[in-house]
């Protein structure tokens, strides 16, 4: 049979890879450019036995994930700029209780109100440090609308493994624009379930590292009973000062997601074999840069793509390697040079990065990337 | 058609210009089996205000979503044609309400004008389908979708109890274009 096909926006196709991975809880609070993923998300979980809710802002919104998702359900919320500052303090209680959850944020103008409607790439920092103190973070950085729905599963998938929340970021432009989609058949992309505990409700601990760095979550309501707080915990859950302690979750809850970088970070090289130009880029603006790249090929410069997919984690070991290689790096960007920086942190200063910077509202077109490797001698 | 082909949609926001874009790029990326992506802009506000809608159709893979090189161009109001004008190439389609856009941009165009909003209202009988009856104009200008394709998408996204007045407002438009072409 053929599969189904839909001419479909980016924020349509985030909601359905989210009820694709088995999303049953949303809980939100409208706001452009992410609206879109809180209308199909109302329209649809109904329909699967799921829940929605409107909450009185992101702050709640946040917290009413954490609850859902520690009883068991998979959980999603969505939002923008101004949201996602709201939800930060939730999202680092999420981090140290170890609560599996999504959050899609569409990135427009900043800070604050900034501009609504105009796309942007500068909440990319804060998808990693928004929140204070030392925690793990992963964030994707889809540039198509199949991606996006492709992503928002494995984003999914990564929460439930690895316990942790996992941020989705599309720019205004992948979010809003559409395109064709082929869904996936049912079980054509793995679907992740978190390990649910394997010892009786009296044995159980909710942070039993004796199962590994990732403990197996036990869902309220089950007969599992444990205590949850943003306190530096022990096993049991129940806070703790002890030095030794702390300093060993701490390290551990970090380690979930950096020793298996490998496993969670993905980009995508076009033509960067033989480039003595290669520039990085993600989201909107990457589709920009292979439209360049293809370009500067026909006109003889020897120029390649670096397709970020995930920014969180950053790929840090392979850039370096590119670096040893390459003239120059170009790094075109919706923001005043957020990866440019990250960049410039993993190559040993082997090559200069060279920035195009926008936050007008306006994307970043080929010519621009085209007359940046030009410059490259 | 050999690459791409850059289409704009622009107006005031409120006259459906988005649901124009996203029909064309429907028609072809569904009905007719070529690429298409479709995408926007807009100001803050629910309703006036220059809004566009761009639409880009190929053989190939569309990396750059937006328009690089307009090859035709929809204006509805004077302010949407003054602003989103800069780029049309030359001998590229403008297509314009002749009620309402009277300053035309300089360059040499391939410039085809009818009374859209009037023929909606008046012919049509809705002035709602404005964007209907511009966006069977644009399929007939511009030649990348079928007529049959479009009417298609056409029916595809509007109510069934408007199904009428939409294919209606389509062929109107068409046959204007058309008449107002040669």
């Amino acid at each position: 049979m053929a599969k189904k096909v839909a001419f479909m926006q980016g924020n349509e196709a985030a909601a359905h890879g989210a009820l694709y991975a088995g999303c049953k809880f949303f809980a939100g609070y409208p706001i452009t450019p992410s609206t879109e993923v809180a209308e199909v998300m109302s329209a649809e979980l109904p329909k699967v036995g799921g829940k929605f809710i409107q909450m009185e802002d992101e702050i709640g919104a946040m917290a009413a994930l954490i609850g859902a998702s520690l009883t068991g359900l998979k959980a999603l919320t969505s939002t923008s700029g101004p949201g996602l500052s709201l939800k930060q303090e939730n999202i680092g209680y999420a981090c140290i209780t170890e609560v599996p959850c999504v959050i899609v944020n569409v990135m427009r103008g900043g800070p604050s109100t900034g501009m609504p409607t105009g796309p942007s790439q500068s909440d990319v920092m804060c998808a990693k440090w928004g929140t204070h103190g030392d925690h793990p973070a992963i964030c994707l950085v889809p540039a198509s609308v199949q991606e996006l729905f492709e992503e928002t599963v494995r984003a999914f998938n990564l929460a439930e493994k690895y316990r942790t929340p996992v941020m989705i970021m599309p720019d205004e432009i992948v979010a809003h624009m559409r395109e064709r989609i082929v869904f996936p058949e049912p079980g054509e992309i793995p679907v992740v379930d978190r390990t649910a505990p394997s010892v009786t409700p009296d044995k159980y601990k909710p942070y039993d590292t004796s199962f590994g760095d990732v403990p197996p979550l036990a869902a309220f309501g089950s007969g599992y009973k444990f205590h949850v707080t943003g306190l530096n915990k022990m096993q049991d859950g129940f806070p703790t000062t002890k030095a030794e302690i702390v300093q060993a979750e701490e390290e551990r809850q970090v380690r979930k997601v950096e020793a298996n970088k490998a496993e969670i970070m993905k980009w995508e090289e076009y033509l960067v074999d033989d480039a003595d130009v290669v520039v990085v880029a993600f989201g909107s603006t990457s589709r920009s840069a292979r439209f360049a790249v293809d370009q500067a090929r026909k006109q003889g410069i020897k120029a390649g793509l670096f397709r970020l997919i995930t920014f969180w984690p950053f790929p840090e070991e392979r850039l370096l390697e590119i670096s040893k290689k390459v003239k120059a790096f170009i790094s075109p960007e919706m923001n005043l040079g957020m990866c440019a920086g990250v960049i410039k942190g993993c190559i040993e200063g082997n090559a200069p990065v060279l920035g195009i910077f926008r936050v007008d509202g306006e994307p970043i077109n080929p010519d621009q990337i085209l007359d940046k490797m030009k410059e490259v001698k | 058609m050999a690459g791409r082909y850059e289409i704009r949609f622009s107006g005031a926001g409120g006259q459906g210009l988005i649901l124009a874009g996203v029909i064309m790029a429907e028609a072809a990326s569904i009905y007719q089996g070529i690429q298409a992506v479709q995408s926007q802009s807009y100001g803050p506000e629910a309703r006036g205000g220059a809004s566009k809608s761009e639409v880009i159709i190929s053989d190939t893979t569309i990396d750059y979503p937006k328009v690089t090189k307009c090859d035709a161009l929809l204006a509805l109001t004077q302010e949407a044609c003054d602003k989103y004008s800069h780029d049309l190439k030359e001998g590229g389609v403008l297509l314009i309400d002749s009620d309402l856009v009277l300053r035309e941009p300089p360059g040499n165009f391939n410039v085809v004008k009818f009374n859209i909003t009037n023929t909606a209202k008046n012919e049509v009988g809705r002035e709602i389908v404005t964007n209907i009856v511009a966006l069977g104009a644009m399929v007939a200008l511009t030649g990348v979708v079928s007529k049959e394709n479009a009417e298609k998408a056409v029916l595809s996204r509007v109510p069934e109890a408007f199904l009428e007045l939409n294919k209606k407002a389509f062929n109107i438009g068409y046959e204007k274009a058309m008449a107002a072409k040669s």
